[in-house]
């Protein structure tokens, strides 16, 4: 348990990936097999289930530490993690006492079968209670924050799986790309799985993807492209990039951050058991629902669930878009032509009855719907005369409810990378406002206790009303010192949320403006993040209302959905410019591409 | 009965005795807790602190403006108002103010520390029926390891650097912070080096009578200093500057309060952080505000709300008393916080006689909780 603790403050104390990787090396080789089981299991995110409610917690932890619950949530507003905020709370643990004996507790499987099965299997809450505390008495603050995020399922290392592969690769001497699929696989309980794992003669077919070719923004009006027929074009959609690879009668799906993800699409994964062996189609996963086609932020849902439930997979069903097949028969088609791939595509998508997905027009806000059965998709053409004709496909993006339109060489192979000149995306523009930071509350993790989560509001009629909440686009150094302003400025505490003075003003783009009956503005804004602080400008010359309103899209939003049980937030920004980002935005990079 | 004291536009104000506690402007007559920037300005007509602060708070404001002292216990009168000053523990010299009049007693705590501090006298608790209190730590999450415990991991780190060649630094507040530290870790382990800033302190304190192991001043033209070996006592805002490459690899560390936190400690992006403050811990807050018997408690910077809310959950009348004063605080990169050790830039101030007269520096010094 020592062991992993201290590994958990290494990482935590490191932020360069080569340091962490080294970490995770040595950690990796000292470790008993089976520990290492279950470490593995845990630092590559697998699901724990939580063994007591935080709220319990929360609840106990005051009354160790003698403090009135209120006074729990002013701390844990001011620290930024629970786990953290009650290790620190609790009282001094008690020497000599009993419970000194489970620090002991030897290896980290042992702690999880001693402490946190135990109690997570006790189901008289008394008792629960009794077993936490005498934990409690027995650990210092370090090993309780980690205690307390095996506890609540909660313990997140700041490492991707894909970083935990590779660390493994460089303990049993293989490929990383070959360690992830055996991670992927890998059933991690006892010392035998963690040998088996690291055993270098293991091998596997290799479902490992093509690296994605990426498209370059185009930043200029495409008349210098030359004529539109040699270029495929299509709509940028508002999904996830991923490779559905299907060798060896196994399904891997990936992510353009080769993160393995079929576990959390199962309805794709299943249904991609009919692909012909041998087949490997890049596309984009989107959610489609009553035949229509959701954003990105419904995805992310999906994109966080690492074991989604029968009701996640209903509410938001996701579909394989397929752009482009790369490998056919076990073939690798990459250096073929686009256009040839192409047909292939088609052919394949014949053969197995996908339907196409038009994007709901401008005219018509229903888009057709997309006749049920299968999961998978086809990447419809656009088949414009002219270069004005792409514009004004453009030029209905928004409504459609897509990014933009891609431009694909049609006599280009799949390369490496991002290539210029091969594959362009021609994004619509986004919507821009200055808005006055009206409130702010404090950040998590490396934002503990700094003021950065920002409300902001436009002016309607005298009066400054909300109409966002942003989170990323400042450096660090602005954050500092939008925080000290916020400090500085303060005219209302109400828990750990700060209204302020008028007086800072932003410039924030964002994606969309849609009407909405639960936004006291009567406004919803998607997507929106900081562009610039605009220290030029007054509150006095921010935008109204008015302006806001202008904006919106004409065609009607599309009903709420119902919210899944614990979703996480959803990502905090899209495509922050600058160099500040929190996790949020990252996780959102990470996923969101970019053909 | 009239409040004894009360917040003015200039600070902290008796009215009866006509007299200014850690006054914020330029005033008559200032009595000051302890010589750290936010409660000891200069452009006052005539200072009055505690006599064995009397060296620090000449370095700090420099010329001859007048300084007059109290021993610890003993009083003097203004307008009929008797003022004493007695031990608060934060620095050298720091006192907590004792105003009676009219039957009424108020003390002012300005920043204290509960723990022990072998370069000033010990905090002492002193009886009044309102106390005016600190809470820059009082959120219960801070409490603070016994200061041995935190010599120990600080010459254990400055070993763990010997051994792989790395000079250590440790960034810690110029008045204060810095002398307490050398006077806590073991001398014995290799050289110690002080930054001006905290040079120019540590000759005050000696001055004064305060013992200290040697401590080398770095100078100014050299090439090499301490490297692999020595440990380097410098204020944070050398961090990152090209003021550190005289002394080849090192490893920086900061000791704060603030080094509780994770995430705070990861902002500043240090390996390393040692929780070490010169302002009390949550139970020291508490037991402090115990002590006075007070019935009556008015809780300036720090988290001052959430602390009042604590206090009247006892029994307390407590409120919040709006100050400029800043306190520690977590987060200053460049402007001009001058309190005690905060993690950013400040130590400059202590540096640089004329920036705390300048008036940018003075209005983001001024910028504290304004609740």
């Amino acid at each position: 348990m020592k062991r992993f603790t201290d590994l958990s403050w290494r990482l935590d104390a490191t932020t360069k990936t080569s340091e962490k990787e080294a970490l995770l090396v040595d950690y990796f080789r000292a470790v008993p097999p089976g520990d290492g089981a279950v470490a593995v299991r845990i630092l590559s995110g697998g699901r724990q289930s939580r063994a007591v409610s935080t709220a319990l917690l929360r609840t106990w932890a005051a009354e160790a530490a003698g403090i009135p619950d209120w006074l729990v949530e002013e701390c844990y507003a001011h620290v930024g993690d629970l786990a953290e905020t009650l290790a620190l709370l609790l009282p001094e643990p008690v020497a000599g006492s009993g419970a000194e004996a489970a620090t002991e507790w030897g290896g980290l499987a042992d702690c999880l079968r001693g402490t946190v099965e135990r109690i997570r299997a006790e189901a008289d809450e008394e008792r629960k209670r009794a077993m936490v505390e005498e934990v409690w008495r027995g650990l210092g603050p370090a090993e309780r924050i980690v205690w307390h995020k095996f506890l609540t399922g909660g313990l997140r290392l700041g490492v991707s799986r894909t970083l935990v592969a590779r660390a493994l690769s460089v303990v049993a001497g293989v490929e990383p790309a070959e360690m992830l699929e055996r991670l992927v696989a890998a059933r991690l309980e006892t010392a035998e799985d963690y040998l088996e794992l690291l055993d270098p003669a293991a091998s596997a077919t290799s479902r490992r993807p093509y690296p994605f070719f990426l498209a370059a923004p185009l930043d200029e009006p495409p008349a210098g492209l030359g004529d539109v027929a040699g270029w495929q074009v299509e709509w940028k959609w508002d999904g996830a990039r991923a490779q559905l690879v299907r060798r060896g009668g196994e399904t891997a799906l990936w992510t353009r951050g080769e993160e393995l993800v079929g576990e959390r699409f199962p309805e794709v994964v299943a249904a991609a058991d009919r692909l012909p062996e041998g087949t490997v189609l890049d596309g984009e996963l989107l959610v489609i629902r009553g035949g229509r086609q959701l954003g990105f932020d419904q995805l992310s849902k999906r994109l966080h669930r690492k074991a989604p439930t029968r009701r996640d997979v209903a509410a938001l069903p996701v579909a394989f878009l397929a752009y482009d097949l790369l490998e056919s028969g076990g073939v690798d088609l990459r250096g073929e032509p686009l256009a040839s791939r192409r047909q292939r595509l088609e052919a394949l998508a014949a053969a197995e009855g996908w339907p196409g997905l038009e994007p709901r027009s401008a005219d018509e806000p229903v888009q057709a719907p997309v006749p049920e059965g299968t999961p998978f998709l086809l990447s419809p053409l656009l088949a414009p005369a002219d270069w004005a004709a792409v514009a004004s496909a453009r030029a209905t993006a928004r409504e459609r409810g897509v990014e933009g339109v891609m431009l694909k060489r049609r006599d280009g192979a799949y390369g490496v990378g991002r290539t210029r000149g091969e594959w362009w995306k021609w994004k619509i523009e986004p919507l821009e406002i200055d808005a006055v930071l009206i409130g702010a509350v404090a950040g998590h993790g490396r934002r503990a206790g700094l003021h950065t989560d920002y409300t902001f509001g436009v002016w309607d009629d005298g009066r400054l009303v909300k109409i966002a909440n942003a989170y990323s686009g400042l450096t660090d150094k602005e954050l500092t010192e939008v925080d000290r302003i916020i400090r500085a400025t303060t005219l209302e505490k109400k828990g750990p949320w700060r209204g302020v003075t008028a007086s800072l003003v932003m410039e924030l783009a964002f994606e969309r403006v849609a009407e909405s009956t639960r936004h006291a503005s009567g406004v919803a804004v998607r997507f929106p993040r900081i562009v610039r602080w605009r220290k030029d400008k007054s509150p006095a010359e921010a935008g109204t209302l008015a302006d806001l309103r202008a904006l919106v899209a004409p065609v009607e939003p599309l009903s709420p959905l119902p919210s899944l049980p614990q979703a996480p937030r959803a990502p905090r920004s899209a495509r922050a410019p600058r160099p500040t980002s929190s996790p949020g935005d990252r996780q959102r990079r990470l996923w969101e591409d970019e053909a | 009965m009239a409040d004894l004291l009360v917040v003015s536009d200039a600070g902290l104000y008796c009215p009866a005795g006509d007299f200014w506690i850690d006054p914020w402007r330029s005033v008559p007559r200032a009595v000051i807790t302890h010589a750290h920037a936010d409660h000891a300005r200069s452009g006052c007509d005539r200072y009055l602190c505690a006599a064995p602060g009397k060296l620090v708070m000449r370095s700090r404001l420099g010329g001859t403006v007048p300084i007059d002292t109290l021993r610890y216990g003993e009083s003097t009168t203004f307008n009929g108002v008797t003022v004493s000053l007695h031990p608060a523990g934060h620095v050298l010299g720091s006192a907590q103010v004792r105003v009676e009049h009219g039957g009424q007693v108020w003390v002012v705590s300005g920043d204290y520390k509960t723990a022990p501090d072998p370069t000033c006298a010990p905090f002492e608790p002193v009886r009044c029926d309102v106390f005016i209190t600190e809470s820059t730590f009082g959120l219960p999450i801070y409490r603070w390891p016994a200061p041995e415990t935190i010599a120990a991991e600080i010459d254990a780190w400055w070993r763990a650097n010997q051994a792989e060649g790395k000079t250590s630094v440790l960034l810690a507040y110029a008045l204060g912070k810095a002398q307490r530290l050398a006077a806590m870790v073991d001398p014995s382990i290799g050289p110690i080096h002080g930054h001006g800033a905290v040079m120019k302190l540590v000759r005050a304190y000696r001055d004064s009578g305060v013992r200290l192991p040697p401590i080398d001043e770095v100078p100014a033209r050299a090439k090499r200093v301490g490297q692999g070996r020595a440990l380097v006592i410098a204020p944070p805002s050398v961090a990152g500057s090209g003021w550190l490459r005289v002394f080849g690899e090192v490893a920086v560390a900061q000791a704060s309060g603030w080094m509780t936190v994770r995430g705070i400690r990861r902002r500043r992006g240090f390996g390393t952080g040692f929780v070490l403050s010169d302002h009390a811990d949550f139970p020291g807050l508490v037991s402090a505000v115990e002590a006075t018997g007070a019935r009556r408690v008015l809780v300036t910077h720090g988290s001052s709300e959430s602390f009042a809310r604590f206090l009247r959950g006892r029994g307390l009348e407590a409120d919040v008393l709006a100050t400029r004063f800043t306190g520690e605080q977590p987060d200053r990169d460049d402007a001009g916080d001058p309190s005690d050790d905060t993690l950013g830039a400040d130590g400059e101030h202590e540096t640089e006689e004329s920036v705390p007269d300048d008036g940018a520096a003075v209005d983001s010094a001024l910028r504290g909780e304004q609740p």
